[in-house]
């Protein structure tokens, strides 16, 4: 595991959030472990997997009706970067709805690649001021579960999710 | 001007909650930016971002416009809040809208958009928990971070179940929060339009920055078709990579988390698809994103406080609520107090001076006593005592002119139209020290006697429970003067500065400083120079500071010339020295003085690390201190001196950590703010009678600070450098 991996392991430990590490391959069995049912996701591109099957094997309804989504208590996304010193994710909002999946669910489970954490904010700014600057799009950086302290004490879940999920695929396997 | 009467209610309704939340913030800042190596180089960054931006304000929402119609939105720049008002209602108007949801926003209230829309029969909600409790109790925010701050748990689940009758009653901050979830997610859903504000906005793409924790945001922005953002123009920032050093910062300097759960950057109108969730048929990616996005851009008085010399600071500020955490009279009574119409806490003079104007301003801005601890608090180092001193000596000037007859020959001031009354005896008080000491022990006596103390309390507010300072017959000066130095081949020769409390009231540490320095082998002179100007200064009369600035440093530069240092026992007179001054004075002469002054300890300790004798120092076995440093002085980073001084002498020390001691000159003794005086002095009290403290002798450097201290303890403190004399 490099340096830039174990800040990212430490600093989402330290927001509470549990991390695994898989192989490419074994993306169904990580998956699998992390969600809890029913759970909707949004298709992933192929550069995660071959196919969509480990998805759907572990019981993630890919492209949900809105329906679907009100239902269900897990929401699968991808993030498009990882920032290792705070732990945060950049999760870019498309028109298949992935802002959707990971807001309105009460469990967050996110993939990333290991390539793409970047070691600071600094990097991570950097990395979206060209994006935002070629696309035009929209991203959240995300760090932990939602939460708030205006109930007279801090509560985890408050609009959004209240717990989250990181899996790590490592890379060259 | 709240009364004592309304600030002792607010400290009793709601003052502990607004002291444990604002405490808990200010103390997750210390520790949350200690964790930053490049802090400093961050808040840097960011001033000179924010600099830039305002300079260049008026190509940067050119460019913006046109970035956000590339996008398919449209900006809408409103002069004011009718016009802003206006636009949002028609774009609701238009768009059909029942009901509009809305994400925390300061510029909202600032406009008041709520009022206007609910008026056209529009069901307005506030997402935000703490927003919603508010609107659901109608009260007012009283933080700017945190509206309801001022609100314990306890009072939130009473007004929760009084409200709505839950079927189980709301106990716990899980429970409140998991039934306000319930209700606001129903409510989201079903509405047409989204209200949000922005952090920042980027000329360079049209992206918005939101800084939220609880997703709110995220869904009023994802669940509606049309998007509205209001902002103050001021928000504008150049590029997308500018928003790094406000990222690390905001969440740090506000509530003291790293980073809050969400930044949104957001280029609407959003790729999400627009849905009804009822829906179960169609896919989600089937679904189209038809949105509109409007911006809607606020002057309201920005642009011309652009134009401001003092004010354009404010322009900067990015309302992440430091300066009301770090005040100790914020931490006292909160916003409801310490605020205007819409904001809140030292920066609020700025903000409702420029968009309200000075009549609200002046309601609130005595409570800022230029302690100065959230100077260095402010993430983009807006010198916010400042502006308050500034809009104070607009408000004196706006002021009828009171009558003068008691004071009249007591105030030989530069304010051409006159500060009120008790203001322009505390910003003399260096002609009252002057009679005092001339005429001492009698003017001891008058001012204890019955009558002086009731013309006091009736004519300039001055609070009977305080005791009054004792005039000395003999000044500083004077005793200098009559003797001759120790010292016969000096290592290096000073200039002690007779402040005007060292020089008429506690003589005695004027006397160990000289004795002290003389022992490490320094040529000490005491002449006779002007008081500092800290105490018009304090008051708002920015003239006679400045008139009190030109006569010291005319005094002292002939000294400076000769190769003398200037050591300075009194914390608040040095910090003029190395701050105000610069305001007052030209660049040359304010150098010239700054860079050759030292506060006493700072001096002692650079003489010892530049290799003087420390046998000369005298040492104790087991002394046990506990050491309050002032306010203005820490703010400086000169704490560590004096403590490392009193360490080398044996002692051991600990310090306490409160922001300020509450006494803060003048504002301590003025009647209506005596009790708020004692109540933020009472945290300070703790510290000094908490287990392992109460038993230690106490020393501080400030003359406020030691007169606070006698007021609050049995035990006598006493300035530090005293014990270096014995």
């Amino acid at each position: 595991m490099t340096e830039t991996d174990a800040t990212f392991e430490a600093s989402l430990d330290e927001l509470g959030v549990s991390v695994t590490r898989t192989a490419a391959s074994e993306v169904g069995a990580a998956l699998d472990e992390a969600v809890r049912e029913p759970a909707v996701g949004v298709a992933p591109e192929d550069e995660f997997t071959e196919t969509s099957l480990p998805f759907t094997e572990a019981g993630v309804e890919l492209d949900p009706t809105p329906a679907a989504l009100d239902e269900a208590r897990t929401g699968v996304s991808t993030a498009d970067l990882g920032v290792a010193d705070y732990g945060s994710l950049v999760l870019t909002q498309t028109d298949r709805g992935s802002e959707l999946v990971t807001l309105f669910v009460e469990h967050h489970v996110v993939l990333v690649h290991e390539a793409d954490i970047a070691p600071d904010m600094d990097t991570a700014v950097e990395t979206l001021e060209a994006t935002l600057n070629r696309t035009r799009g929209s991203v959240i950086l995300a760090t932990g579960p939602s939460a708030t302290a205006d109930m007279g004490a801090l509560v985890r879940g408050a609009h959004g999710p209240e717990s989250v999920h990181v899996i790590v695929i490592e890379e060259g396997t | 001007m709240a009364s004592a009467d309304e600030l002792r209610e607010l400290m009793r309704t709601e003052g502990a909650a607004v002291a444990q939340n604002t405490q808990g913030f200010n103390e997750g800042r210390y520790r949350s930016v200690a964790d930053l190596s490049d802090y400093e180089e961050l808040k840097s960054e960011a001033r000179a971002i924010k600099e830039d931006a305002i300079e260049r304000l008026p190509d940067l929402l050119d460019q913006l416009t046109d970035a956000v119609e590339e996008n398919g939105g449209t900006v809408y720049i409103a002069d004011d809040a009718a016009d802003a008002n206006d636009y949002i209602r028609e774009v609701v108007a238009d768009r059909d809208a029942d009901r509009l949801v809305k994400s925390k926003s300061m510029t909202s209230e600032e406009i008041e958009v709520n009022d206007a829309l609910e008026a056209d029969g529009v069901d307005v909600v506030e997402t935000d928990l703490g927003e919603w409790v508010l609107q659901v109790a109608d009260e007012a925010p009283s933080h700017i971070v945190a509206p309801a701050i001022h609100k314990s748990r306890e009072s939130i689940a009473e007004l929760f179940n009084e409200v709505f009758d839950p079927d189980q009653p709301l106990e716990t901050a899980e429970e409140l929060t998991r039934f306000a979830r319930g209700k606001l997610g129903e409510q989201i859903v079903d509405a047409e339009v989204g209200l949000t504000g922005a952090n920042f906005v980027t000329a360079d793409t049209g992206t918005m920055a939101l800084v939220t924790s609880e997703g709110n945001a995220r869904k009023t922005v994802a669940a509606t078709d049309t998007h509205i953002a209001v902002a103050g123009v001021e928000k504008v920032i150049p590029t997308v990579g500018d928003l790094h050093p406000f990222v690390e910062l905001i969440g740090r300097s506000g509530t003291g988390q790293d980073i809050t759960s969400y930044v949104s950057l957001l280029t609407p109108p959003v790729d999400t698809p627009v849905v009804d969730f009822e829906d179960d048929e169609t896919p989600l990616s089937e679904h189209d994103t038809d949105r509109d996005f409007h911006l809607v851009l606020i002057d309201n008085g920005r642009l011309a406080m652009r134009e401001d010399e003092h004010l354009k600071e404010t322009l900067y500020c990015i309302r992440c609520s430091a300066c009301s955490n770090s005040c100790a009279n914020f931490q006292s009574v909160g916003g409801h107090a310490f605020g205007g119409e819409t904001y809140s806490g030292g920066i609020a003079t700025g903000w409702e001076a420029g968009i309200e104007g000075l009549d609200v301003a002046a309601e609130f801005n005595d409570l800022c006593t230029g302690c100065s601890r959230c100077v260095n608090a402010c993430p983009v180092g807006i010198d916010i005592p400042w502006i308050n001193t500034v809009v104070r000596d607009r408000v004196n000037r706006e002021d009828d002119r009171p009558a003068e007859w008691l004071v009249d020959g007591l105030t030989p001031d530069e304010e051409d139209k006159g500060a009120p009354l008790q203001k322009r005896f505390f910003g003399n008080f260096e002609t009252v020290a002057k009679l005092g000491s001339a005429t001492a022990p009698l003017s001891n006596w008058l001012a204890d006697a019955g009558p002086s103390r009731w013309a006091m309390a009736r004519f300039l507010d001055i609070d009977p429970r305080r005791e009054l300072p004792t005039f000395e017959r003999e000044t500083f000066v004077d005793w200098a003067e009559r003797r001759d130095s120790t010292v016969d081949d000096p290592d290096r020769r000073a200039v002690v500065y007779p402040d005007l409390y060292t020089n008429h009231v506690q003589v005695e540490r004027g006397k160990a400083t000289v004795k002290a320095l003389e022992a490490l082998g320094v040529d000490v002179t005491v002449p006779s120079v002007a008081s500092s100007g800290r105490a018009p200064l304090s008051q708002g009369m920015v003239a006679t500071a400045e008139d009190h600035a030109e006569r010291v440093t005319e005094a002292l530069a002939p000294h400076v010339a000769d190769g003398r240092d200037v050591v300075v026992i009194e914390p608040s007179d040095h910090a003029m020295f190395q701050r105000e001054y610069e305001k007052l004075l030209d660049e040359a002469t304010f150098t010239e003085l700054a860079e050759n002054s030292y506060e006493v300890f700072e001096y002692v300790y650079g003489l010892v690390e530049n290799g003087t004798d420390t046998d000369a120092l005298p040492t104790v076995e087991d002394g046990r201190l506990a050491y309050h440093s002032h306010c203005q002085q820490r703010t400086l980073g000169l704490e560590a001196h004096t403590v490392a001084v009193l360490e080398l002498c044996g002692y051991d020390v600990t310090t306490s950590d409160v922001e300020c001691c509450g006494m803060a000159g003048s504002f301590g003794y003025k009647s209506d703010y005596y009790e708020l005086s004692m109540d933020v002095g009472d945290r300070l009290r703790d510290q000094l009678e908490a287990d392992g403290v109460e038993d230690r002798q106490v020393v501080a450097s400030g003359t406020s600070c030691l007169e606070q201290i006698d007021a609050l303890l049995e035990r006598q403190p006493r300035h530090p450098i005293e014990l270096l004399a014995e």
